[in-house]
């Protein structure tokens, strides 16, 4: 029951997620005056268990941005390392992204075990920081110019106008915090499903799966977090930065959600480019972020005296402390939970560079002379291996990850047992089932020979050519290919596949969207 | 649903109270032309009907002011909101005071004087006629309101130009010393609608950039 004592980090994280967040979706509601805070926390938590179930569950395979870490307890620590950041800056009542959090402390966690870390996901940290709050500055200006002249067109009377408004308010709100539950629940309890303690159970006939009931008791962390703590956040989103009317909340809220609809939104951009049309810029965007910038916003809009600049420093402060804190916090906790409570943090990975992996990058378009003379050793230390690869090889650092990847040494069970159980609900269609049942027995060692056998299997297997209107399919069946080899990885402890010890996360899916 | 219904049944309530007001406004008029032409009749309907206006109006301030508090609403205007039917109730107040003045002291009204008299309460009544159709625009359309505060200051200071004639030629006149006083005091209370009024169209002023802006 070990499990039970990491899940509380999770929970944790659940907490401090409702505590901060919450202040995204209702913070200028109640700032506001317009909505009470135990309504407010009312909505927020009853919606967010809600999305945790019914819509987070299916995003169970990602298992969430934690996914990359790969042992309980270095998923207990990351969660702690960002539920720590997060409540401290709950504490300064600074509104923080608990993704970047997270982020932070995968990186701390990536410093500590010599992983190696995409520099990807820091320059989305730091485009996030900009582009998003210019992005909902625009929107919440446009949404405002056209509300006041709807208003002056309409002439609706005070109290009509004060009752859409509210209405507004609390069914944003309400969507909001649906979100918010349905994209965070993996952040918060995915890297827990491995390990789930509960099982199916039924319930006046309908079945709810241990999965769900793990969400659910995540929703509860999360709004928990809500009703105790979230309110000091919530003054200062709602009444700290800008003295707000309640008209201007409503387009705070409704900017933060056309934002992230517009320029997160994979389904959007799908629907636009197979009817032919041009797409929104896919950028990285986050509430919290979102939500600061249609404030400051409207704020120069009205002319730039209202805000607080003194806040929105320590707010812009909070934004970059989080990852470094988190980080910081991470690689510390590692240390203490590995060397004096002596928890393994992280699997031990190999990798070698051979003549059938310079043969299979070069079928990819990844060729370098400098390769070569890598040849042979097996290594494992991936920060080590990406440092030589900079200094034998003329790759860019995109190359240098997928080198890396396709060097990984590893053991790959087709168990057939493993595959009825973990494969069905659904997720995967019938003939991507067939061509798993096909490769029953078969073992591997590098898990791209998994994923070319299955290619060559089915045409099911196969990715579309990268375009727009491809992309949801493609992330969708990385995301089943990355659960395979999770499922059919042998552990070289108990010597038989991941998926044989446990059971994994239910089949489902959901193109996983910014917090 | 319940909360547009709450709602447009407070709306309705102000919209009767702010009738409520100027429809007193309009009875103090002919009330005090009643009794300038000598029609004690009419006079006493005038005065009943002002009471049970004002009594109406204050029931009126008093639900929405209960309303407003309970159900939480307009959280940023309701100060506003309840300052403006507070300072507007003192407007069919003033007017049920005046009307009531008459009926006690009964002041003898020269001929000469009874014209000069129903220019001041014509001029009167027509400012807080005006400062009610501001405070009703207020609910709707804010930035509209200067369009009717103008007339209220016109009206107002019409009132008072005829209170101050009025008053010398009083003085000037050769009534004795008691009569000429007790004129004053008529003539004073008649202004004073004009003075609540311009108080009202100030508030409502300041209340009509706040939510403009």
């Amino acid at each position: 029951m070990e499990v039970f004592l990491f899940l509380s980090s999770g929970l944790f994280l659940g907490w401090s997620l409702g505590a901060n967040d919450a202040a995204n979706v209702f913070g200028t509601a109640v700032g506001t005056r317009m909505v009470a805070f135990r309504t407010a926390a009312l909505v927020c938590s009853v919606f967010i268990v809600l999305g945790a179930v019914v819509s987070g569950a299916g995003a169970a395979h990602t298992l969430g941005r934690l996914g990359a870490v790969d042992a309980l307890a270095g998923s207990f620590t990351v969660a702690l390392s960002a539920a720590l950041t997060t409540y401290v800056m709950t504490r300064l009542r600074i509104p923080v992204s608990t993704s970047q959090a997270i982020v932070g402390a995968i990186i701390g966690w990536n410093f500590y075990t010599a992983a190696v870390t995409d520099r990807g996901s820091l320059t989305r940290i730091v485009v996030t920081w900009v582009a998003c709050p210019l992005l909902a500055a625009a929107i919440a200006v446009a949404l405002v110019l056209a509300l006041d002249a709807a208003t002056n067109r309409l002439k609706p009377h005070l109290l009509v106008l004060d009752a859409w408004t509210r209405l507004g308010l609390l069914a944003v709100g309400a969507f909001g915090s649906y979100s918010l539950g349905a994209n965070n629940i993996a952040n918060v309890m995915g890297v827990f499903l491995p390990d789930n303690p509960f099982r199916d159970i039924e319930l006046f006939g309908v079945t709810i799966s241990g999965g769900q009931l793990l969400f659910a008791l995540g929703g509860v962390a999360i709004g928990v977090g809500v009703f105790t703590y979230s309110e000091r956040v919530m003054r200062t989103v709602g009444t700290g930065l800008l003295r707000l009317s309640p008209q201007a909340a409503l387009v705070v809220v409704m900017a933060q959600s056309v934002t992230l609809f517009l320029f997160a939104s994979e389904g959007l951009e799908h629907f636009l480019a197979s009817r032919g049309l041009p797409t929104f810029p896919l950028v990285p965007v986050s509430s919290s972020q979102a939500v600061i910038g249609a404030i400051v916003g409207i704020g120069v809009l009205k002319g730039g005296r209202g805000i607080r600049y003194g806040v929105l420093r320590e707010i812009s402060l909070g934004w970059a402390a989080t990852p470094v804190l988190a980080g910081a916090a991470s690689f510390l906790l590692l240390f203490v939970v590995e060397n004096v409570f002596d928890q393994r943090v992280n699997r031990d990975l190999t990798y070698r560079i051979d003549a059938a992996v310079v043969a299979e990058l070069e079928a990819r378009g990844v060729a370098d002379e400098g390769l070569a003379t890598l040849h042979g050793r097996v290594r494992t230390n991936a920060t080590r291996l990406q440092h030589d690869l900079r200094q034998a090889t003329r790759l860019t650092d995109e190359e240098i990850l997928e080198v890396i990847g396709t060097a990984r040494l590893g053991d790959w069970l087709v168990d057939a047992a493993v595959a009825e159980r973990e494969l069905g609900g659904g997720w995967f269609d019938a003939a991507q089932l067939q061509a798993v049942r096909s490769l029953a027995g078969r073992r591997y060692d590098r898990s791209w020979r998994l994923r070319r056998d299955l290619a060559a299997a089915s045409a099911a297997w196969r990715p579309l050519p990268p375009a727009a209107v491809n992309r949801i399919h493609n992330k969708e069946l990385e995301t089943k290919l990355a659960y395979l080899e999770q499922v059919f990885l042998v552990d070289e402890r108990t010597e038989s596949p991941v998926g044989s010890q446990a059971p994994v996360g239910r089949a489902g899916s959901a193109a996983a969207t910014p917090e | 649903m319940p909360l547009f219904k709450s709602s447009q049944a407070l709306a309705q309530q102000i919209d009767e109270f702010l009738d409520t007001v100027a429809e007193g406004c309009l009875v103090f008029r002919d009330g005090v032309h009643a009794y300038l032409d000598g029609d004690r009749e009419r006079f006493g309907e005038r005065l009943a009907t002002i009471n049970a206006l004002e009594h109406r109006a204050d029931d009126l301030s008093k639900a929405v002011e209960t309303h407003l508090y309970r159900h939480s609403l307009i959280p940023e205007h309701r100060g506003d909101v309840l300052g403006l039917l507070e300072t507007t109730d003192t407007v069919i107040d003033t007017a049920k005071t005046s009307l009531f003045q008459f009926s006690v002291e009964r002041p003898a009204v020269p001929g000469e004087f009874a014209a000069g008299f129903a220019r001041l309460v014509d001029a009167s009544c027509e400012a807080a006629q005006a400062v009610v159709v501001g405070a009703r625009t207020f609910f709707r359309d804010p930035p509209g309101v200067k369009d009717h505060l103008y007339k209220v200051t016109h009206y107002e200071r019409e009132a008072d130009g005829i209170s101050d004639t009025l008053k010398r030629r009083v003085f000037d006149s050769g009534l004795d010393l008691a009569h000429k006083i007790h004129l004053r005091y008529f003539a004073l209370s008649i202004e004073k609608l004009s003075d609540r009024a311009k108080e009202v169209g100030d508030r409502l002023a300041i209340y009509a950039i706040k939510r403009s802006t």
